[in-house]
Formats: structure tokens, C-alpha cells, sequence
């Protein structure tokens, strides 16, 4: 009951007559979280979509370890603005916690766990929804992980967050890819990608140009296209 | 102004057989409300997480059925509920419970309707949340519908306000019979053909009187929720 490796082959996808992503070959192993990079409007949030079996391809295939079924085992995402549900801190987890099959006896301990990873557990009876941007992050990312997730996927996570949630949200990425969760995660923001990325993807356009290591990429990069997205330029061109 | 003073009086004196239509007309609406919530939330729950053929002609017929008219719900259900109708053998026309069942009938459109549109509006929020918490059909309604608290409070409001309002279905269910079947509604139609204008004001003033209560409660309410939840 694994979810990795998940491997794209030929994904294409297009919203009317714009596409979206164009032939996307992709295999993610376990390993060092793998970066999702590439300029707006590039694909990622589609890519990662796709990742978690949310929306289908218009053609080519998907699949979780050799299964095409798009139901969630193993994986869990974080969105750049997580939905919360309308109650409390902890009922948020321990819902997300039933939802992955915990049994009850278990779940409210295993949400003061989960709370006290992320620093919420003093907030464990807020109204969710009344919590600051860092904050929601923190119990989505908790969230996530109560599906106990081989996969984690994160869609552009800090990308509004002031930089000490993201700090402490880094911190929990690093914690987390080091306890063997496999991390796919978008970003635009090269400082985190430095930081925290084993492997790059470059998405350009809905086509991915390169996949290598994060040291290879940021010495060496193989296309134009990348080496103006590194040196800060607007690329225009395809 | 003789007329309004002696509404007053008749409102501050206690009675008796005034209180009785007031807390029937109360009985009445809210047990209606109670089985119009316990159909219409499932139903516009169900229709707004559901895709069927004629979906779209499900929704229109139930949005335009929210401007029923009551005399013709009342008269449906009196057919229904006739010595020689399908349900006559039942007894109930002329009953509290024949009333209860054309209120119900009149409200359920308009529970079910505002609660599709509640419920959709959250499902496009919520989406990509639940289908990656991988939760099922079931599970999806009953979150959502519990999600949406605030906003169907609301819509039960509506319900009330629109039963505890008409007049024509329960006065042809229920005959207005004196100390039994009269409401509210049917009492003040009642009163102002016989001329007694002082009772059917101060029955006017207290159906306003309740139907503020009840809205001002409900937004009261629904200000605390929303500090509360967010």
C-alpha cells in the first residue's frame, strides 16, 4: 500500500483550448524532497494537482506505485491557502485523523502529538478559522501529516507567510523529509529552494526542460530558459 | 385609537384564549419548520453534491416552487386529506397535524433550495480539501451541512417566517375552528371581517412581535457563531 514511485507518462492537460501542461514524463522516488520550480502560471499548481490525484489528465497516465486509482493512500498535500473547516483547532485534526482511519481512542492523543510538532497545542481550542496565515499553515501541515503520508506534497506553502512562519514551516519540511517522508513541493522563492531541495524540476510553459540535482541545476543549467529564471530575468521566449 | 389602546390591553392582559392561538400558531409553524428541515437539508444537500440528468430542471422547479402559494398547498393537501382522498382514511383535516403537514409542504421547497445553494457554495470551497482527506459521498454531506450551521440557521429562519405568515393553507386545513385549530393568521383574518379590529391588531402585534424576536435571536446568534468559528 505505497504510493511511491509516482510516475507521470505523457501528461498532457488543457483547460479549453490553453494548455496547461504538455507531455509531462515524471518519476518521483523516495529521497530528497524534489522541487518543484519554474516561473507563474509555468504549471506547478497543476502538476502537483495531478500528484495528488485531484483532477485527471486530458491524455496520458498517472500512477501510485502501478496503481491508477486516484483515491489517496499515502500522500497528503499542503495548499498555498489551506480551507479550513469551520471549528476548532483540534477538530480539524482529529477530523482529518478519522478521515485516515485512526481509531477513536486514539486520535485525541494523536492530535495533542501532532499539535505540539507544529506549536498549536495552545491553540487547540481556537476557532480555526480565526487563526493567522503561519498559524493555518502549522494545522495544515499537521493535517497533512496525520495521514501518516509517504508523500507529502506542497503547493507554494510560505508563499504568503512572513519569514519566521516560514522559518518555522522549513523547519518542519526539513523534520519531516528527514524522518523518510518524500517531499514534492512548488515554489518560486530560490532562497527555499537552496535550502531545502534535493532535487529540481524546472517547469517552463507546461513543459518540463530539466530534472536534475539541486547543485547541478544552480551550477550548471542545461537550458536558457533556466539560466534566466536563476539570473532573475522576465523569460519571455519559449 | 380606541382600537389600538384596547390592542394593547388585550395583549397585557394574559388571555387565556388569546395565549392558546399564539402558542399554537408557535406549535404549528415550528413543527413544521422541524419536519421541512428534517427533508429539505438532506434533499438540498444531496442535490447540490449530486450530478443526475435534469439536475438543472430539479433546481429551477424547486427554486420556483420556494413562491408557492399557500391556498393551493392548502388546497393539495385538503384533496389529500378529504374523507374521500388518498390519505383520508387518516382523519387528520381539521387538525393541528393536517396544518403542520401543509406548512411543511409550503416550507420544505424553500429549506431545500437555500440549503443547495449553501451547500454548493461550500463544496467549490472545500473541494480539493476533502478529496485529498479522501472523504466519502456520505461523509462529504454530512460535513458540509454541519460546515454550513451559520448560513442554515439562517434558512431556517426563512421557513419559520414564511409559515408562521401564511394564512390561506392552514385556514383550509384547518377550518380556524374555535379553540382548536385557529392560529394566529386565520384569527386576525377572522376578527377584522367580523369587526373586532382591537383583537386582530393585538393579534397583528404579536406575530410581528415573535417574528422580530425570532430574527433578532437568529442574528444575535448567528454574530456569536461567527466570532466564534470564523
Amino acid at each position: 500500500m505505497s504510493d511511491l514511485p509516482l510516475s507521470f507518462s505523457k501528461v498532457s492537460y488543457a483547460v479549453g483550448a490553453t494548455p496547461i501542461l504538455r507531455d509531462v514524463d515524471l518519476v518521483v522516488r523516495a529521497g530528497a524532497p524534489t522541487f518543484i520550480i519554474g516561473p507563474n502560471g509555468s504549471g506547478k499548481s497543476t502538476l502537483l494537482r495531478f500528484a495528488m490525484g485531484l483532477i485527471a489528465p486530458t491524455s496520458g497516465m498517472i500512477d501510485w506505485n502501478g496503481s491508477r486509482d486516484p483515491a489517496p493512500r499515502r500522500r497528503a498535500i499542503v495548499f498555498q491557502h489551506p480551507v479550513l473547516l469551520r471549528r476548532s483547532v483540534a477538530a480539524n485534526l482529529t477530523y482529518a485523523l478519522d478521515q485516515a482511519g485512526v481509531e477513536k481512542s486514539k486520535q485525541d492523543g494523536r492530535c495533542a502529538q501532532l499539535l505540539e510538532l507544529v506549536g498549536l497545542l495552545d491553540l487547540a481550542d481556537r476557532p480555526a478559522r480565526r487563526l493567522s496565515g503561519g498559524e493555518r499553515q502549522k494545522l495544515a501541515f499537521a493535517r497533512a501529516l496525520a495521514r501518516t503520508p509517504e508523500l507529502l506534497i506542497l503547493d507554494e506553502p510560505t508563499a504568503s507567510l512572513d519569514p519566521s512562519a516560514t522559518l518555522a514551516l522549513e523547519q518542519l519540511i526539513t523534520t519531516a523529509a528527514r524522518e523518510g517522508i518524500k517531499i514534492l513541493m512548488a515554489s518560486h522563492d530560490l532562497g527555499q529552494v537552496r535550502r531545502l531541495a534535493g532535487d529540481i524540476v524546472f517547469l517552463h510553459r507546461g513543459r518540463i526542460l530539466e530534472v536534475a540535482s539541486a547543485k547541478d541545476f544552480f551550477e550548471q543549467p542545461r537550458s536558457a530558459q533556466a539560466s534566466a529564471f536563476l539570473r532573475g530575468d522576465l523569460i519571455t521566449e519559449d | 385609537m380606541m382600537e389600538g389602546s384596547g390592542a394593547l390591553q388585550l395583549v397585557l392582559s394574559g388571555d387565556p384564549a388569546l395565549y392558546a392561538v399564539v402558542r399554537l400558531s408557535l406549535v404549528v409553524s415550528l413543527s413544521a419548520v422541524a419536519v421541512a428541515a428534517l427533508i429539505g437539508m438532506p434533499l438540498g444537500g444531496l442535490i447540490a453534491l449530486t450530478r443526475f440528468p435534469g439536475r438543472a430542471g430539479v433546481i429551477v422547479l424547486l427554486n420556483a416552487f420556494m413562491g408557492l402559494p399557500p391556498v393551493v398547498v392548502g388546497l393539495a393537501v385538503f384533496l389529500l386529506l378529504s374523507r374521500s382522498g388518498p390519505l383520508g382514511a387518516w382523519g387528520l383535516l381539521f387538525t393541528p397535524t393536517a396544518m403542520v403537514m401543509a406548512q411543511a409542504v409550503l416550507i420544505t421547497p424553500i429549506i431545500a433550495a437555500l440549503t443547495r445553494q449553501s451547500v454548493e457554495d461550500l463544496w467549490s470551497e472545500y473541494r480539493d480539501e476533502l478529496n485529498a482527506m479522501g472523504v466519502g459521498p456520505f461523509q462529504r454531506l454530512l460535513t458540509l451541512l454541519y460546515d454550513a450551521r451559520i448560513a442554515l440557521v439562517t434558512v431556517l429562519l426563512a421557513g419559520f417566517g414564511r409559515a408562521a405568515a401564511e394564512v390561506g393553507a392552514v385556514m383550509i386545513v384547518g377550518g380556524n375552528i374555535n379553540g382548536f385549530t385557529r392560529v394566529m393568521t386565520t384569527a386576525i383574518a377572522l376578527e377584522t371581517s367580523k369587526g373586532d379590529l382591537p383583537l386582530a391588531m393585538g393579534l397583528g402585534l404579536i406575530l410581528i412581535i415573535i417574528v422580530f424576536a425570532m430574527n433578532a435571536s437568529a442574528w444575535g446568534l448567528r454574530l456569536y457563531a461567527e466570532r466564534r468559528i470564523g
